[in-house]
């Protein structure tokens, strides 16, 4: 990764350290599966996504809201998808 | 390694509730005031609150502070100081109405007081029967609290400084604190924040424990830098535990859900609280429902493959029932379990929630420790508040919506007596100890440095499951004393942890290995406190402290009526006395604590 990636990405990762514990499941999961591949577009949607309020945020995730706004409906899509569902260990 | 000074009259670590409440104070008396914290402030974990603040307004029918404190002192099974709990109780209307002059949008009654809702273990009249005592503002009173109180301190100047991780405290060899050591996230420099005053309000470490309610965020920072500096840790075996946390996630499953009809169940579908709580069944207080929970599951009834978590199920309410009274369950099932809770059981554990011990506190606000004979000496310079403090208010057990009130109260409390010190008794900064200085640039460079380490995640996980497994609801003797050894071990791979990321910009693994430096130091004064405190009281039970009636459910006064103070050196334990003297009632006598 260079430089410039990964000074971005780790601010993206420390703005997804959120106040609710939901949230922070959801971005460790996603952080999981597209660390690597995570591109500009994607880098944008998730930015301004992360300005949100927290409760405004997880009522997004959760799917008891719905944004108008088609760039970031297709993030929340694939954090829904990846809900991280628990192990059982 | 570089470093640079920077000099305030006070700055604050923490901006959550009790870092915002203590900050309007020093603000407003037009002392030049710094704001540290990790996350933006209205993201700290106060958000988290929806349940309410807690003061007898008596809007919607008779209450008083003294019944407010009464239930306290009960609620804390006695080990709560009595004259911090008198000052909280008085002053909980005071800043609730403070609050809402500052812009909180409370709930209201029609005639446009706040409205009042009852919440568990808030009774009227000394216990008499529950009282609407909790102020909320719909389901986000932390959220509404952290909004009023950070543009309130936009408007007096406060000066914030966003994205910064304390990493130590400054105390000279007197034992005086003179600020801290921090990092910017944004550029990893590191500065010394020179202080006349320093107070803590960095939040509780509940992330010590694998199953925890709490965001990744609550790391225990302030607690792990009080103990390096030499202060005392008390009451750290004292962690409240919710029943209904989601197996594996953590993510909370509120009390309303049992509200509304939910049953507990084991890998027989048997409702066992029956057994254990005949008249309130699954509605019996969390402590009971939660070591009846863990004794299931002891016991080879819990459910999964690993037999390690119970059900709650709800599959028989109507699922119109579920989807209005109680919003979000449904996607929390499906989110975090993978269950849809309207046809299957929900699988839940009992849950880290509170950290009610911390880094002692007077009333003040003031950081006290045993010193020249005096049991609670001042440390000059050192304030702290809310969860990370031990005021102490909740003893062995809080109750829902005294600690939004606790941070409320003691935040303002600590700037007050900060205020004072620095008008009456601190007129210049006292210079910086450098050799304390010199403690975070090693541990920073040894960060930096290390080779073949232990890695940051694993370790912390390592952590997690011993805490869970050795100190968790319910203890035992056995478990205990192993759970110190594995501690211990487990220090040892904190104290040579290795990241590979070494950049400069929002490190993100060094960040972790530095909150892991915290971590280790809560669970330590956690296992070992609870190891030593061989009764049982209030959230810290242990299967070999014996219900007699001398000691009931395990209670014993005669030994056990003290404070639990642990120090890193050495993992030492000394102990002071109750506060049993209120300061103007009578004292609230012991007790044994039912409901
Ligand atoms: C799910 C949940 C629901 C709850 N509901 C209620 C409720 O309804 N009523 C109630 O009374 N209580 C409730 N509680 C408890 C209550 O929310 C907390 O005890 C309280 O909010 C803690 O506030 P605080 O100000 O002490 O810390 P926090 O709000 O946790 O703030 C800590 C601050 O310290 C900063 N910080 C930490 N470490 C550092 C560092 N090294 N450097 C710089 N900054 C740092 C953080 O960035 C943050 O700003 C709940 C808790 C949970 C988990």
């Amino acid at each position: 990764m260079t430089e410039d990636r990964r000074a971005r990405i780790n601010r993206l990762k420390w703005h997804c350290r959120r106040a609710l514990l939901e949230l922070d499941l959801v971005f460790d999961r996603f952080w999981e599966r597209y660390e690597e591949t995570l591109d500009a577009q994607g880098e944008a949607a998730l930015e301004s996504l992360l300005e949100l309020e927290d409760h405004d945020l997880w009522a997004l995730v959760s799917g008891r809201e719905i944004t108008g706004d088609p760039r970031m409906a297709a993030m929340i899509e694939r954090l829904r998808e990846i809900s991280p569902i628990a192990n059982f260990e | 390694m570089n470093y640079t000074v920077r000099k305030f009259d006070a700055v604050i670590v923490g901006a959550g509730g009790a870092g915002l409440r203590a900050a309007i104070q020093l603000s407003e008396a037009g002392y030049k005031t710094a704001v540290l914290t990790k996350v933006f402030p209205t993201r700290s974990h106060t958000v988290a609150a929806q349940g309410g603040v807690a003061a007898s307004l008596g809007n919607s029918e008779e209450d008083h502070w003294h019944w407010h404190m009464y239930d306290t002192v009960k609620g804390s099974d006695w080990l709560g100081d009595q004259d911090a709990i008198e000052f909280m109780c008085r002053k909980a209307n005071e800043v609730v109405v403070e609050l809402e002059h500052y812009g909180m949008p409370f709930d209201r009654l029609d005639n446009g007081k706040i409205y009042q809702r009852p919440f568990g273990g808030h009774m009227s009249n000394f216990g008499e029967k529950p009282v609407r005592r909790s102020c909320a503002a719909a389901d986000r009173t932390g959220h509404a609290m952290l909004h009023a109180m950070y543009q309130r301190n936009v408007k007096v100047n406060t000066q914030f400084f966003v994205e910064w991780q304390a990493l130590d405290l400054v105390r000279d060899a007197e034992g005086d604190v003179m600020g801290v050591t921090a990092m910017d996230m944004e550029t990893g420099e590191i500065v010394v924040f020179h202080a006349k005053a320093t107070i803590f309000a960095t939040g509780g470490a509940g992330r010590i424990y694998y199953s925890s309610t709490n965001a990744f965020i609550n790391t225990g920072d302030g607690v792990g830098m009080a103990a390096r500096a030499g202060i005392p840790l008390e009451d750290m075996e004292f962690w409240q535990f919710h029943p209904t946390g989601v197996a594996g996630a953590g993510v909370l499953i509120t009390e309303g859900v049992r509200g509304e009809g939910g049953i507990l169940r084991n890998s027989d579908g048997e409702r066992f609280m029956e057994r254990y709580a005949p008249n309130a069944k699954d509605l019996a207080s969390r402590d009971v429902v939660s070591r009846a929970m863990t004794t299931e599951i002891n016991e080879g009834r819990g459910c999964g493959p690993n037999k390690d978590f119970v059900l709650l199920d709800i599959t028989h309410l109507p699922p119109e029932t579920i989807m209005k009274r109680l919003p979000g369950i449904h996607e929390i099932g499906i989110q975090f379990a993978g269950v849809d809770c309207l046809k299957e059981p929900l699988p839940v554990v009992p849950t880290c929630h509170y950290q009610m011990g911390g880094i002692p506190t007077n009333y003040l606000g003031q950081v006290v420790v045993p010193r020249g004979g005096n049991q609670s000496e001042p440390v000059l310079g050192f304030y702290a508040a809310g969860e990370c403090a031990c005021a102490s208010v909740h003893g062995a057990n809080r109750l829902g919506t005294n600690s939004l009130l606790d941070l409320l109260v003691f935040g303002k409390s600590a700037g007050e007596t900060a205020v004072n010190d620095l008008k009456n008794n601190v007129k210049a900064h006292k210079p910086l100890a450098q050799d304390a200085i010199d403690r975070t640039l090693a541990r920073v460079d040894r960060l930096n440095n290390q080779k073949d380490g232990a890695d940051v995640h694993e370790t912390r996980l390592a952590m997690q499951r011993t805490m869970q497994k050795h100190a968790g609801v319910f203890r035992f003797k056995d478990m205990l004393a192993e759970g110190v050894t594995r501690i211990n071990e487990i220090a040892g791979q904190v104290a040579q942890t290795q990241i590979k990321d070494k950049s400069k910009v929002f490190n993100t693994a060094r960040i972790e290995a530095l909150e892991l430096d915290n971590l280790i130091e809560v669970a330590k004064a956690t296992i070992v406190s609870a190891n030593a405190r061989t009764e049982s009281r209030g959230a810290h039970v242990r299967d070999d402290a014996v219900d007699s009636p001398e000691t009931p459910d395990g209670r014993n006064d005669k030994v056990w009526l003290k404070h639990t103070l642990w120090y890193r050196e050495g993992n030492r334990l000394d102990y002071k006395p109750v506060q049993m003297k209120p300061m103007s009632v009578d004292t609230i006598e012991l007790k044994k604590r039912a409901y």
